[in-house]
């Protein structure tokens, strides 16, 4: 029996990698990926609490959770798309005719 | 533990009637392609029983679903005030689609989607709900942000909102399982309950941490903003006028509910936090504003301004926050969707007429415009007797109240700051010779809205009863 707190370091951890993700990665579909495994991490943490706390509440969230991400990731992918058709680069940094 | 009631469904019929209009209209768009006039129409017929159906549940008071859903002023003010936001929206943007040549009837559906996300955020009593509220509208925040598909700086403001948006769900999401795994519910009755014995846990705190950092994101409050000048920028004028708006309002409703409502935190370190939020929105987005040269980023940078005006409501945490916090949302939506609307009227179809120097002469050239457009920009630097001067003095007042008088003196002295870039506006259309500018369009219907729009906000500024009465629930 692997006590919560490993589970919750893991799911921290696993969380701080997307933050890192997010912050250093210039590849608008490795971004998007970073912010999956953020996601993730929270549906762990939510299994975890709700496996030790003997309550559903938290899995039933997880199922939102994935069903909202899988909604995100249509979404998201579509404006990639729609982006690279009119850019050819899904670079951040070169998406930049906004600015101050 | 009750069951499902049939009477439940009666708790979220606004909800109800604004999603199952959503979907018909995708139904219709599927059955007859480029047919935008009746899913303009569909939407309307919509709206508009679901601000019948928001008038009749008025006055009562009532929690179904297992206290996931709650009726009552709150939430009642807020599903009405979407829905008006929402009415507006559309007719304003059926002449925009037409004049940008980019009539699809799947934005109407997308409006809708948007807006019943919104009703729930406002009527949510469990953060899966409120949750699922935000994502409700966010994604079609997204696709609408983009919804100029051949246009880049459109691709590139949803692109922008969709990632920043989406990191912030990641915090939301994080902070919302470390609240249930310390408290072990998620509804905020229960956590609230649970929150004095809890006070000093680490875990909860950071929990709540989280929900305020993503609450933050959505309502543009600084240092989360940098997303919201590209995004408005960018995004059609009309789905900007909504987002800085309805998304606004529905965005603080949803920090009412979490932090005034749900978890009553008055005089601890988090109402410091949110003040500090509040302060620093105040600072930076007046004094940004005050160097942009385009209109649309200059009412972005005004409405980070005034989210932190309204984040000092929250702040306080007071009654009388809550209803300055509501109030401030009501007027700064009038004012800020009128200014939108005149935008979009005076827009080029290859985005040109953006900028300050095309607004000059515009009293000779378009009068009525240029005169609604100062009612608005006199209303937003919050000059009486028009209602956001009575917004600012409710929070600024409930700020005080709360023993929290420098963040009311950093509000009085920001105000000061945005008169200069609302009033430079105002002095461009009035005061300096008319250059040969873009011709304006006809648009009767953008008009009549911004024309109602600017009657609500000095209606309001004389008689800022109307509506607190309708927030304390006293009509």
């Amino acid at each position: 029996m692997i006590d919560l707190n490993s589970y919750l370091i893991l799911s921290a951890s696993v969380f701080v990698l997307g933050v890192i993700g997010v912050v250093t990665r210039r590849n608008a579909i490795i971004v998007f990926m970073s912010i999956e495994l953020m996601l993730n991490s929270v549906n762990l943490t939510l299994v975890a609490f709700s496996s030790f706390l003997g309550d559903a509440t938290g899995q039933i969230l997880v199922f939102f959770v994935m069903t909202i991400a899988a909604a995100e990731a249509a979404v998201g992918l579509a404006i990639v798309i729609a982006l690279f058709r009119n850019k050819q680069t899904v670079n951040i940094d070169e998406i930049n005719i906004l600015k101050w | 533990m009750n069951e499902f009631r049939l009477s439940d469904l009666w708790i979220i019929a606004p909800f109800l009637a604004v999603v199952l209009t959503s979907m018909a209209v995708l139904i219709l768009e599927g059955i007859r392609r480029n047919n935008a006039t009746a899913s303009y129409a569909t939407s309307i017929t919509g709206l508009v029983t679901a601000l019948g159906l928001t008038a009749a549940t008025y006055g009562s008071a009532d929690s179904g679903f297992r206290d996931m859903v709650s009726q009552g002023a709150f939430a009642t003010y807020f599903s009405g005030l979407f829905i008006v936001v929402g009415l507006l929206t559309i007719v304003v943007s059926r002449g925009y689609l037409r004049r940008q040549r980019w009539q699809h009837g799947e934005y109407y559906a997308l409006i809708l989607s948007a807006v019943s996300g919104m009703i729930l955020m406002a009527s949510g009593t469990d953060l899966i709900v409120i949750f699922l509220g935000i994502e409700l509208m966010s994604l079609a925040f997204y696709v609408l942000a983009g919804f100029f598909r051949t246009k880049a700086s459109s691709n590139e403001s949803a692109l922008k909102y969709f990632l920043l948006g989406a990191f912030a769900t990641g915090f939301l999401l994080y902070g919302v399982a470390l609240l249930y795994g310390v408290t072990g519910s998620t509804n905020l009755a229960v956590i609230s309950s649970k929150a004095g014995s809890l006070g000093g846990d680490p875990l909860f705190l950071l929990g709540v941490g989280m929900i305020v950092i993503a609450l933050g994101f959505k309502v543009a409050a600084v240092p989360f903003h940098m997303w919201a000048p590209d995004v408005y920028e960018g995004a059609p004028t009309a789905v900007t006028g909504f987002m800085a708006t309805a998304g606004k309002a529905a965005a603080f409703a949803a920090f009412g509910s979490v932090f005034l409502k749900g978890l009553a935190f008055t005089g601890t370190d988090v109402n410091l936090l949110l003040a500090i939020l509040a302060a620093l929105s105040m600072v930076v987005g007046n004094i940004t504003a005050v160097v942009q040269n385009n209109i649309k980023r200059m009412l972005a940078y005004s409405s980070v301004a005034h989210a932190g005006y309204i984040l000092a409501g929250v702040a306080a945490g007071n009654a009388d926050g809550q209803t300055g916090m509501m109030f401030y949302v009501g007027a700064y939506a009038f004012m800020t969707l009128g200014a939108f609307t005149i935008v979009g009227m005076l827009e080029g179809v290859d985005g040109q007429g953006l900028t300050y120097g095309d607004y000059t002469g515009l009293s000779g050239r378009h009068p009525a415009a240029a005169f609604l457009m100062a009612v608005f920009m006199f209303s937003l630097a919050g000059i009486p007797p028009l209602a956001g001067f009575f917004g600012k003095y409710y929070v600024f007042l409930a700020a005080v109240e709360a023993g929290m008088t420098w963040l009311a003196v950093i509000g009085v002295l920001t105000s000061l700051v945005s008169v200069y870039y609302y009033l430079r506006l105002v002095v461009e259309m009035y005061f300096r010779e008319p250059a040969t500018g873009p011709d304006s369009h006809p648009a009767p219907g953008s008009m009549a809205i911004a024309a109602l729009s600017a009657y609500a906000v000095v209606q309001l500024g004389i008689y800022p009863s109307i509506l607190l009465n309708l927030i304390n629930g006293r009509i």
